[in-house]
């Protein structure tokens, strides 16, 4: 079978040689290179989101292990853990700057950290186009409404609300 | 599945599915945990009592497997940042993912008592 068309194209390309030679009066049409940008090329390609993405997860992951971790010491660990978690306690927490941009930082951190894990995790999982775009849909939406949620929550914060 | 294309890569693999797994847990969890200290919006009573279902022993143990999954996920995810930037990251990715799993075992254990306390001493006494 390869024998076949080994020699059906020879033939071809013996006929065509002998129609046509090219030359320096008579040369052979130039062809563009096959990835050549011209001006039908469409602008839109999808640049290097990937790669940010993929560089965000390593440098935020970073600074969440201070974070987060600190956090967990903090809450769950020092001064009995659990038992002294109250209003109280988070008021005497965020009366100081520093607590409330470590939770803020982390706050935005994390939940972008997490979006963008599970929208790897989406696109890995669910195959057909409509669940996997209504399923991001989903993710993106509730990340900007816990992220909005979270960041008016510390920032309005008030110890005397009652 | 034709045969022979199942990947199965030991460590490598594994470490992966947990990471995997304990990201998508904590997720879910950050959503609830976001969503239950906003109610310091609502009022101190409001706080304080969704606070206190955190103190009961079935959710207090949850907390446990909490520290359990971030633990992991944080460690293992620094040996991935070695993988990648280190040049000899790949070539000791399963000695990196033993020493993870050896710290993370002695931290659990340190966490044991600190974590489970409140329970610890609800259900068997102080």
């Amino acid at each position: 079978m390869s024998t076949e068309t080994a020699n059906a194209g020879t033939g071809a390309a013996g006929s065509a040689d002998g129609e046509r030679t090219y030359s320096v009066d008579n040369p052979a049409p130039v062809i563009a290179p096959p990835r050549a940008r011209t001006g039908k090329t469409p602008k839109a390609t999808r640049g290097n989101f990937e790669m940010h993405t993929w560089l965000f997860m390593r440098l935020s992951g970073i600074v969440l292990v201070v974070l987060v971790l600190g956090h967990l010491l903090i809450q769950l660990v020092l001064d009995g853990g659990v038992t002294k978690i109250g209003f109280a306690f988070v008021a005497g927490r965020w009366a100081s700057p520093f607590w409330q941009v470590w939770d803020l930082l982390m706050l935005w951190l994390a939940m972008l950290h997490g979006a963008n894990g599970l929208r790897t995790v989406v696109n890995d999982y669910a195959e057909r186009d409509n669940t996997r775009f209504w399923l991001k849909m989903l993710l993106y939406t509730a990340t900007v409404f816990t992220v909005l949620l979270g960041t008016l929550v510390i920032f309005t914060f008030d110890p005397n609300i009652r | 599945m034709p045969a022979g294309t199942l990947y199965r890569g030991r460590e490598g693999m594994w470490s992966w599915v947990a990471h995997r797994v304990t990201g998508v847990l904590i997720f879910f969890f950050l959503f609830v945990h976001v969503l239950d200290t906003a109610l310091v919006r609502v009022s101190p009573e409001t706080y304080d009592e969704t606070v206190a279902i955190y103190k009961t022993p079935l959710v207090n143990l949850m907390e446990y497997g909490l520290v359990a999954a971030v633990l992991f996920h944080a460690l293992n995810g620094l040996r991935v940042v070695a993988v990648d930037f280190w040049s000899k990251g790949a070539k000791y990715q399963k000695q990196m993912l033993w020493t993870v799993m050896t710290i993370w075992g002695v931290l659990m254990a340190g966490a044991f008592y600190p974590v489970l306390r409140h329970t610890l001493h609800t259900l068997f006494g102080s």
